[in-house]
């Protein structure tokens, strides 16, 4: 045998090698070859390819391993339990970049599963090398190196702690300023996870500087960045007062505003988001949205849009009226009632529907102007139907009970309460009856317009308790009126004007 | 001498008659005494009784006068404080009063200005309409570039494509496909294809597509990393004093590689020079000059060198200018160059293709 033919055999079997971890690569990335790859053990046979000496099929093999791992988490642990994340780990630190980025990507495939794939990676000391990975001059090393971390980082705090402890903030800080958008998106989307979970990680990713970053990111054209940066910047904002006035002085307002009329869902979501996590602290904050006209556009952006994207706006404008009659009363001058009353009909689903309710209520219970001002568009018997109404959750029907009693307790529009007579149940119907008897012993019109529509009909066929405070009410109320007409409208007078009749002797 | 005689007479009688009327008068003594000692008691009685009714009628006044005193003392207390009341009463009367309209003042022109919260709102409205319009003519900026954008795309396609296709385009004898003999006027497609350049048959540059690790999600491109096309195995090699294609191509599509002085501005020297100083001045902490140590120089100036300083100031030769002082010494009228050009042989030492002076 010549030397020619022993090297031929070798260089068929390379060439078989290659053949076969390019065409597993390949096959995995269609979702219905997975499973039969699974049945076959492809697993046990890449394992070994991985220490190929050809580098190429290293990185495919790698490459491959990450897919699979990519499409479900049986295959993610066969990967954490067939110890080949050590094996990855070390290599990351030597290879050159084609492998790094593979590496990488099974890194993320495997920790974006659960928490436990994620400690895994941890233990078997991956952090450090992919913070290594994050200075490295490539920007498709960094990039994967940055999403593997933000994977790790979403499941929880002890997770993103970790991922801090490693050093990785700054470095991600700096990946953010790079020009490739790409890895701007990643590297922004890595620090909302870290920063969601506790007050104490927003703020390391504060201290490194973000926020500048970020808010000057927010002009930047990809909607995808804009996203991913407005859903950081919300994710540091939410946790105290602190952070969400950092997140001001960093002059994001009036710019967010423009991001609400972006032409892509999410961007609007997301920035409604941050708006809302700013408003709920204080009323200070509150009143800085509403200065720079943040209500209006927030208004503007609920109108455009359709189904879960409304329900951040909705919120914020829940908060800002709650804070005080002031901001209520500015919400309600911004034309905020009849947007939401709209949403409150046209949504489908019952938890957007719980929110604008709540809203409507926090806008109402002020003062008898603002429950007047909810009660002109007709949103009560909607509330009440809501309420009523067997199939809506039992969070639904909780806020809308909320809302009528703080609206109703505060309501001095008569017009507006006298359809809920007829429909409410007792509980509700105690709060409407106290309500005209507080208003109808002062206004001798309303009394008139009371007896004309049908009302005082209605109260005395309500049966009541003697001595409970609905029957004090509507003694309250049949004082007002001299005896004959209450006498008139009692159920049972024409029985009654009948047996007179009966028993009448007429005098001759 | 007749009384004497007398008086003589009855001295024999006189001792019985003092005997007997002392004790006629004892016999009665006792009974005389009692009674007189009744009289005398009871007379005195009289006189202590009348004396103790005295002293009580006296009595009697002093106390009526002094309770008068007291009782008038007590009631002009009374008045007083009943007056003091009344007056304090009115007092607080009026306090409140005032105290009211204050606070409702106060109150509705500082706390809850009812003009000032109008005026706000109003000014919330007012300010609500002009971010909206600003936020509705940003859409709209944003639509029509977006419009544009997809215009401008659809033309370069279209270009492209007629580009590609510029052989259908109609000559003289035979109408092209987009220049129907039964249409009044040419397809713009025609018209794309009268302007359009063909493409040259060039080898083409490695298209930059999409490999799975530029593209997030890792799934668009099947292939291999991309590495450099190699050149076909076993080709025979071009027969003449060729050099090697690779090496030629690599020389030919070289990046630009500017020299030092090219990059360099002109006047980066000063730039530099400044920079140093800029530097010196933000880290001194005093910017006073130089002053002696003794104290008792405190108030002189520093004397500088007397070699650097003339009758005026630091004289410029030698620091300025360098060329001789007296004109007859001088061999020519040029002047100086400061700036000397750099020697393009140095600059291109191992960047050309010629291998002269390589030694391995």
């Amino acid at each position: 045998m010549s030397q020619r033919q022993v090297l031929q055999v070798f260089e068929q079997y390379q060439k078989a090698r290659t053949q076969f971890v390019q065409t597993v690569a390949e096959l995995a990335t269609r979702p219905q070859n997975i499973e039969t790859l699974q049945n076959a053990g492809v697993m046990s046979l890449l394992r070994p390819l991985l220490l190929d000496v050809v580098p190429t099929i290293q990185q495919t093999a790698a490459l491959a391993l990450g897919r699979l791992a990519n499409y479900n988490d049986d295959l993610a642990e066969a990967v954490v339990k067939g110890d080949i994340l050590p094996q990855l780990v070390y290599s990351l630190a030597e290879q050159n970049r084609f492998y790094k980025k593979a590496a990488a990507f099974v890194l993320r495939a495997v920790g974006k599963h659960s928490p436990q794939l994620a400690q895994a990676i941890v233990d078997c000391g991956a952090l450090d090398t992919l913070v290594i990975c994050l200075e490295d001059f490539d920007p498709g090393v960094k990039e994967a190196a940055a999403w593997a971390l933000g994977y790790i980082a979403r499941h929880n705090a002890e997770l993103s702690q970790a991922v801090v402890d490693a050093g990785a903030v700054p470095l991600l800080v700096l990946c953010i300023q790079e020009p490739e958008i790409a890895l701007k998106r990643i590297a922004a989307s890595a620090l909302s996870d870290i920063s969601k979970h506790s007050p104490e990680l927003a703020q390391t990713v504060v201290d490194a500087g973000a926020i500048a970053h970020l808010a000057q990111m927010i002009l930047n054209p990809d909607a995808k960045l804009k996203r991913q940066v407005l859903s950081a910047l919300s994710q540091i904002a939410k946790h105290s007062v602190d952070l969400a006035e950092m997140g001001v002085e960093a002059e994001i307002f009036p710019v967010v505003l423009t991001c609400l009329k972006d032409s892509d869902e999410y961007v609007k979501k997301n920035a409604a988001t941050l708006i809302r996590e700013i408003a709920k602290h204080t009323p200070e904050l509150s009143q800085l949205i509403v200065n720079a006209g943040g209500v209006a556009a927030v208004i503007d952006c609920i109108g455009n849009c359709k189904g879960n994207v409304r329900l951040p706006g909705i919120m914020m404008l829940g908060y800002v009226a709650a804070h005080s009659e002031n901001l209520a009363m500015a919400v309600i001058i911004s034309k905020g009632v009849p947007q939401l009353s709209i949403c409150l009909s046209e949504e489908q689903e019952d938890h957007i529907k719980a929110a604008a309710a709540w809203a409507l209520g926090q806008i109402g219970r002020h003062t008898p102007e603002h429950a007047r001002a909810v009660a002109v568009t007709n949103v009560l018997p909607v509330l009440l139907s809501l309420y009523m109404e067997t199939e809506s959750s039992e969070d639904l029907q909780v806020k809308t009970k909320k809302a009528l009693k703080n609206i109703l307790q505060k309501c001095t529009y008569l017009p507006a309460l006298e359809p809920l007579l007829h429909d409410a149940p007792p509980n509700i119907l105690k709060h409407v009856v106290g309500q005209f008897s507080k208003v109808l012993p002062h206004d001798s019109k309303a009394r008139r317009l009371f007896v004309t529509s049908g009302g005082l009909k209605k109260v005395q066929e309500i049966k009541a308790e003697p001595g409970s405070l609905l029957q004090e009410y509507i003694n309250t109320i049949n004082n007002c009126y001299p005896e004959e007409i209450v006498r008139y409208y009692s159920p049972g007078y024409s029985d009654a004007l009948l047996e007179r009749v009966e028993n009448y002797q007429p005098v001759l | 001498m007749a009384t004497l005689a007398r008086l003589q007479g009855r001295r024999p009688g006189l001792r019985e008659e003092y005997f007997h009327r002392n004790r006629a008068v004892d016999e009665y003594r006792k009974t005389e005494h009692n009674a007189a000692v009744q009289i005398q008691s009871w007379f005195r009685g009289c006189r202590v009784r009348a004396y103790i009714r005295y002293l009580n009628k006296m009595m009697i006044i002093i106390q009526k006068w002094w309770r008068g005193y007291q009782g008038r003392k007590r009631f002009r207390k009374i008045v007083q404080t009943a007056y003091f009341i009344m007056k304090m009463n009115f007092y607080n009367e009026m306090a409140v009063r005032i105290q009211k309209r204050w606070r409702g003042y106060y109150i509705r022109k500082y706390i809850h200005n009812y003009y000032a919260l109008k005026k706000y709102l109003e000014a919330i409205s007012v300010n609500n309409e002009i971010v909206r319009k600003e936020l509705e003519e940003f859409a709209e900026m944003k639509e029509k570039e977006k419009e544009k954008k997809d215009l401008e795309r659809e033309e370069k396609k279209k270009d492209h494509q007629a580009r590609k296709m510029h052989y259908l385009l109609s000559t003289e004898q035979i109408a092209g496909v987009y220049n129907s003999p039964f249409r009044h006027s040419p397809d713009p497609m025609e018209v794309r294809l009268r302007k359009a350049r063909p493409f040259s048959h060039r080898p083409q540059q490695i298209k930059k597509h999409l490999t799975r690790f530029d593209s997030p999600n890792c799934i668009n491109s099947l292939t291999f990393p991309t590495v450099q096309p190699l050149p076909p195995i076993g080709r025979q090699k071009p027969q003449g004093p060729f050099r090697d294609t690779a090496e030629v191509l690599q020389q030919r599509f070289k990046p630009l590689e500017p020299t030092l002085r090219v990059a360099s501005s002109i006047n980066s020297l000063e730039k530099a020079r400044e920079e140093i100083k800029r530097e010196e001045w933000r880290n001194r902490i005093n910017d006073n000059e130089f002053l002696p140590f003794s104290s008792c120089h405190k108030n002189q100036k520093y004397d500088p060198l007397i070699h650097t300083s003339s009758k005026y100031s630091q004289i410029t030769y030698g620091i300025k200018h360098f060329r001789e002082e007296h004109h007859e010494k001088w061999i020519t009228n040029k002047d100086f160059e400061t700036v000397l050009p750099s020697i393009d042989l140095f600059d291109k030492f191992g960047q050309t293709y010629s291998k002269a002076g390589q030694i391995v």
